[in-house]
């Protein structure tokens, strides 16, 4: 059973201009997003730059104002609510950062960063706060003399761990990682995408993992969507995606990652080359006149593609 | 060029360094590389291992107040380590040129595009103003961009990134170079945008046959496009072998462990490979012994040599220090002595 549901969410912003500074047109950033989470799952957003990723995570999270459409969790609408600072929801939901570095007060020490989400929403003595700190420290691998530090003082992936365990303060029900690895040399990244796995099989947390990286992403998520222009144009498990993808976008997207194998490179920039051709010629048949998604049609239990409505009788 | 025709630049014993508080740390230490023709050279490694650095000191961009560069950088039988900035200026956009990484903040931003790329073209060609136009449209079509009579008007706030990394390609090739240095080319770019920059560079340079020096942190883009491929680590070259070796048979400990932390098709549920400690910083660098010693402390210091030097494995296959040999990850078999 899903714990939270996002229906048909859009953020739009308005473009002012001409006289009087009204409102001309709007940036459709997102553009009618629907999903569901369920406790334990990773769900993957992936997308090129300006597909919207970002602004969903923010737009659930709350740090975007939504257009239209309802976020429920646990049977609850909290869209756009005016909540208490330390109501339910945003205890249960955080965020990881891309750049933890400017995530984190630079005046502040380990200590006080991450006290902050317990102090704001769980009732402890000192003692008791030490003892959570300490805790939350070695879930992430670091050692207590840091406690005093500041952030300037640790290293990238350091940091990004220390932003992991002050997402994690307040054994929240699900972690928004928007791009948390992107940043990171590739050995620094393994071992904080190895902490978030570990994290998530010993608390049952959801992430809702925000990259463009498809090989992180077919590492970490269960479920994937993959966005363009504000919209879904395909989503579902991970190997629905990855060995049946039916959108072009997500053929064209899967063909372009490199892979390491060098034998074979030369057939696959061929192929490359073919789907991108294909792309060129084909695509005005997976977008409607104004260059939008058309509607996500199911094509399995879990496997949904954007598709409009006479192809949808191809199939 | 040097004994054989097929060497473009020869580069040896290079050390970089940089002062801080009076004393010199070398961030690129005893690189011996060596670029041919028609080839694409990749230089991999990790943030701060020096691969940055020694793309620059082949060019000359650094400030010799701060750094000091030793060694032989051998292009055209000159050594480009010791020339002065006039004389660089007449090689640098006519027989090396460069790629940087980010494209923004390369261009001009009150420049139209057209007019950048003229500008090499003023300075080492004696074409007249036509003719100099018609080169930048021709450069332009070059590397992929429509409509070049337009883009050739804008700045470089019109264009996308994509476009803005080919105005950059065309820029570097305006000289037709001998060599081209690009450094982390698609970082900053999406997947799609990507690879069609890596196909744009594979075309041009089977085109002007010129060597490329590919400077990157991805193994994926290394094994989309390079021909040899050179891992540094702590400002020396650790490993050294063409591509299909290289992912193929890694020898060295820490191209084995990168390779291992790539989050793969195959590893789906897998734990990543991660490389203990982190990499030392310039001035705390061991200066005796194998550098990358402390990040594997389960390997017994005998399997070490005392002066790591580079030992050819198997034809142009090399490898620094003898640990390769006794290496194994830590999870793995004989782990117990540790």
């Amino acid at each position: 059973m899903s714990f939270m549901q996002v229906e048909d969410l859009k953020v739009h912003y308005p473009i002012r201009g001409g006289f009087f500074n009204t409102v001309v047109d709007h940036v459709y950033a997102v553009d009618g997003v629907t999903m569901e989470f369920e406790r334990g799952k990773t769900y993957g957003l992936v997308g090129e730059s300006g597909s919207g990723k970002s602004t969903t995570g923010k737009a659930i999270i709350g740090l975007e104002k939504i257009t239209s459409g309802r976020i429920i969790y646990e049977g609850e609408e909290v869209t756009n609510a005016r909540r208490k600072r330390d109501s339910a929801y945003n205890r249960d939901i955080q965020m990881i950062f891309q750049d933890s570095h400017s995530s984190m007060n630079p005046k502040k020490r380990v200590l006080d960063i991450l006290a902050e989400p317990i102090r704001n929403f769980l009732k402890l003595s000192p003692q008791e706060e030490r003892k959570r700190i300490n805790e939350l420290l070695a879930i992430v691998g670091m050692s207590e003399d840091v406690l005093l530090k500041y952030p300037h003082e640790f290293s990238g992936g350091q940091k990004q761990r220390l932003g992991i365990a002050r997402a994690v303060a307040c054994n929240p029900k699900m972690i928004i990682a928007d791009e948390p690895v992107s940043a990171l040399d590739l050995s620094v990244q393994a071992q904080v995408l190895n902490f978030m796995k570990d994290i998530q099989e010993q608390y049952g947390i959801s992430y809702l993992f925000i990259s463009h990286d498809l090989g992180v992403v077919r590492h970490m998520c269960d479920n994937i969507s993959i966005m363009y222009k504000g919209r879904f144009v395909e989503t579902g498990k991970r190997e629905d995606i990855y060995t049946n993808p039916k959108h072009i976008y997500t053929n064209r997207l899967l063909s372009a990652i490199p892979d390491i194998e060098p034998e074979t490179r030369n057939e696959r920039k061929l192929e490359r080359q073919k789907v991108e051709a294909a792309y060129r010629e084909e695509q005005h048949k997976y977008y409607d006149e104004d260059g939008k998604v058309y509607p996500l049609k199911s094509i399995s239990d879990t496997h949904k593609v954007a598709m409009s409505v006479d192809e949808k009788e191809r199939v | 060029m040097s004994t054989n025709t097929n060497e473009l630049l020869e580069i040896r014993n290079l050390r970089t360094s940089f002062r801080i508080k009076d004393t010199y740390y070398p961030a690129v230490d005893n690189v011996s590389l060596t670029l041919r023709k028609n080839e694409i050279l990749a230089i991999v490694g990790e943030s701060g291992c020096g691969k940055s650095t020694l793309a620059t000191s082949i060019v000359g961009l650094h400030n010799s107040i701060n750094t000091k560069v030793e060694g032989e950088i051998l292009y055209n039988n000159q050594n480009l380590v010791n020339l002065t900035d006039t004389q660089f200026n007449k090689l640098r956009g006519n027989d090396i040129g460069f790629i940087f990484q980010d494209p923004l903040s390369a261009l001009n931003p009150l420049m139209r595009i057209g007019e950048q790329i003229e500008e090499g073209l003023v300075y080492h060609t004696k074409l007249n103003k036509t003719q100099r136009e018609n080169r930048v449209l021709e450069l332009l079509d070059q590397v992929g961009i429509p409509n070049v009579q337009r883009v050739a008007k804008q700045f470089p706030h019109q264009l996308s990134g994509g476009m803005r990394q080919r105005v950059m390609i065309a820029i570097a090739l305006s000289g037709k170079p001998a060599i081209i240095i690009a450094d982390e080319p698609t970082t900053a770019l999406d997947v799609t945008i990507q690879a069609q920059i890596l196909d744009l560079l594979k075309t041009l340079q089977d085109e002007i046959q010129s060597g490329i020096i590919l400077i990157t942190h991805d193994l994926g883009v290394v094994a989309e496009v390079a021909d040899r491929v050179a891992v540094m680590y702590a400002g020396e070259v650790i490993e050294e072998a063409s591509v299909v070796e290289l992912f193929r048979n890694p020898k060295h400990p820490y191209t084995r462990s990168l390779l291992k932390s790539i989050p793969q098709t195959n590893s789906e549920n897998e734990q990543l490979e991660v490389i203990q400690g982190m990499v030392p910083s310039l001035v705390k660098l061991p200066r005796q012994g194998c550098r990358f010693s402390s990040r594997i402390p389960w390997i017994p210091q005998s399997a070490h040599e005392e002066n790591p030097e580079l030992h050819e494995v198997a034809p142009g296959h090399l490898v620094r220090c003898t640990c390769w040999k006794e290496f194994h990850f830590e999870d793995e078999e004989g782990s117990v002595n540790q």
